[in-house]
């Protein structure tokens, strides 16, 4: 089994703060990777020390085989990169862009042209090509560095949270290309912030804070470790909460996690087990309290952390923090 | 279709193709917003024309020589920091919005990067030139050398360009972002003003005077002045060209070998 990226043990600190601490994590080819982590993570770290643009201090990492630090050169011909920004010109016009890449590649002027209308088509901007990129929506800009980035026919594509900032309409348009892009064998590796995201895309998923790993697997197998969908009640009234609490308890399931000063409720509810939903609610309603809200949920990021480290995300604990003083 | 599927790929432009390609993106970057284009030619003229007819007539100048024929080559010198100067903001422009890492992510000769953007905007100041030595016709300026040292003077300003080229995509790099990049380049005001460029030396307080006459662009300025005007100009500025051409040219070759080191250092390194 070859491996697509191999990382072991990797530190990066800049001056006291420490991005990369001890990170280690593996991708077999074929396959998407999602790594998956809160703001400050360390993603985009990771990211660029894949793509070779820093050099971690400690540690191991190869990609497709090369060692980023000896064989810098021979990775950078087998990759392509989408930065968390979408680095194309905002005056040279979607063709121009694409075009200019694929010759600074070392393609004639007729192989950059095919490959630039390839990518066009692929990314439904062949209207737009020939419009400067100072009029593209973020959509259609995110679209096109990520076309960018792939005129090279690389074997593994970095994109650093391809859909942050888009709209909902947008984010599909994005998903569906980067699955077409899977279909014809390219090698992912992306980050992203949306467990939605990494469960769309990722046949496996690594989740990273503070640099290091915290859990990997494919979605099925993390989902199944956090009880898959969340029910959540919301009650009027705080003297509710042990009612619904302990109506919602229940032999080998997680206890549920209980938010007093919003009067919220919340229990992991296997997506398979229909009947212990219907159980539950039915307890819930017999347990007398009032209700404001009941919904069953995806798990977010946070809820993930909590049941996969019992612990919150860094970002999470600081906004904690910032609420109890001003509180 | 089938011309993307992943293949193992080889390629790479090499230095000249890479840097033909980035001249030509930043030229026509250039080209395409008609706001730097205005900016860089009216720049100068608008400062040469309040200099020859609001100023000129209450500086006097010395030994004869009439403030247009001494202010014009000032003002062309100054013009050259005053356009180059756009490189630092373009090229932090290009990290901040990681153009700059998409090219270091690919196998590409670094150099190629730069060595682009100095073609691009030595042609870009060639152009801005002409039409700054045209306004300087315009309000009154005449040779009083050969046509020779004109063109040897046009030449030089485009050397002094090469330098101050590099000298700014250090700037860019360093600075990373285009806000930093512009406070910093706040520097060519001071620099040009400190300078014999709009006003002689000789008129500074001695602390000033000492900078001003022991800085680059006080020697590109007396060394176009020397060109253009001959012997008009020896008298007042104490020396022939031969020595303020060759002092100019020390320090441009200076300018050049240490900020092209220090780029091409900047870029290859990772970053951090
Ligand atoms: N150039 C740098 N200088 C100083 N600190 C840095 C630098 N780059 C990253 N960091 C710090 O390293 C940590 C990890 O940053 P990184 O950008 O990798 O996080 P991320 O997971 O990509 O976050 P985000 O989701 O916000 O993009 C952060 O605390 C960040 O402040
Ligand atoms: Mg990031």
């Amino acid at each position: 089994m070859t491996l697509t990226i191999e990382a072991r043990g990797l530190t990066k600190r800049f001056g006291k703060k420490t991005a990369l601490d001890g990170l280690s994590l593996e991708v077999e080819s074929g396959q998407v990777v999602a790594v998956l982590g809160p703001n400050g993570a360390g993603k985009t770290t990771f990211v660029r020390s894949v793509s070779t643009l820093i050099r971690p201090e400690e540690g191991e990492l190869k990609v497709c085989g090369y060692d980023v630090r000896r064989e810098a050169e021979s990775v950078r011909r087998v990759i392509g990169l989408a930065g968390q920004y979408a680095a194309v010109d905002q005056a040279l016009s979607g063709r121009e862009n694409l075009v200019l890449v694929a010759r600074l590649f070392g393609q004639s002027a007729k192989q950059a042209k095919a490959n630039a209308e390839a990518v066009l088509e692929l990314f439904g901007l062949d209207e737009a090509a020939d419009r400067l990129v100072r009029t593209y929506s973020g959509g259609m800009r995110r679209k096109l560095d990520l076309g960018a980035s792939l005129v090279s026919q690389p074997r593994l594509l970095i994109l650093d949270e391809p859909t942050t900032g888009l709209d909902p309409r947008s984010r599909l348009d994005l998903w569906d290309a980067i699955e077409g892009l899977v279909e014809r064998g390219t090698d992912v590796l992306l980050t992203t912030q949306y467990l939605d995201e990494a469960d769309r895309l990722a046949r496996n998923i690594v989740i990273i804070d503070q640099g290091r790993t915290v859990a990997s697997g494919t979605p099925a197998e993390l989902k199944r470790r956090i009880g898959g969908k969340i029910l959540e009640v919301h009650v009027r009234d705080r003297a509710h909460i042990p009612l619904v609490a302990q109506a919602l308890t229940r032999e080998g399931v997680a206890a549920p996690q209980i938010d007093e000063s919003t009067r919220r409720i919340s229990v992991g509810a296997d997506d398979g087990a229909a009947q212990w939903l219907i159980d539950g609610l039915t307890a819930v309603r017999d347990s007398g309290a009032v209700l404001a809200d009941i919904a069953v949920r995806e798990p977010s990021l946070d809820e993930v952390f909590l049941a996969l480290t019992g612990q919150k995300t860094s970002s999470a604990e600081s906004v904690g923090a910032a609420t109890l003083e001003t509180a | 279709m089938t011309t993307l599927t992943p293949t193992i790929r080889t390629g790479r432009a090499g230095i000249v193709t890479g840097t033909g390609l980035l001249a030509k993106r930043t030229t026509v970057t250039f080209l395409r917003r008609p706001e730097l284009v205005v900016l860089s030619l009216v720049q100068m003229s608008a400062i040469m024309l309040t200099f020859r007819f609001i100023f000129g007539g209450a500086i006097g100048t010395a030994h004869g020589l009439p403030y247009v024929d001494f202010s014009v080559p000032g003002f062309i010198t100054a013009g050259v920091l005053f356009q180059t100067l756009g490189t630092a903001i373009g090229i932090a422009e290009d990290m901040e919005q990681g153009f700059i890492d998409r090219l270091r992510s690919m196998p590409f000769s670094t150099a190629a990067m730069l060595t682009g953007r100095v073609v691009a905007d030595t042609g870009i100041l060639a152009i801005v030139l002409a039409v700054t030595t045209a306004v300087g016709f315009a309000v009154g300026f005449r040779l009083q050398a050969s046509v020779l040292g004109g063109l040897e003077a046009f030449g030089l300003c485009l050397v002094f360009g090469l330098a101050f080229s590099w000298l700014f995509i250090a700037v860019g790099l360093l600075a990373g972002n285009v806000k930093a990049a512009q406070g910093v380049s706040m520097i060519v005001f001071i620099v040009t003003f400190a300078s014999s460029a709009y006003v002689p030396t000789q008129t500074m307080p001695g602390w000033l005077r000492a900078f001003a006459e022991n800085q680059p662009v006080t020697a590109m300025a007396n060394a176009v002045r020397s060109l253009t005007l001959g012997s008009h100009s020896q008298a007042f500025l104490g020396h022939g060209p031969g020595y303020f051409v060759i002092r100019s040219l020390f320090w441009a070759v200076g300018i050049l070998v240490a900020f092209s080191v220090i780029s091409v250092a900047k870029f290859r390194r990772a970053a951090g």
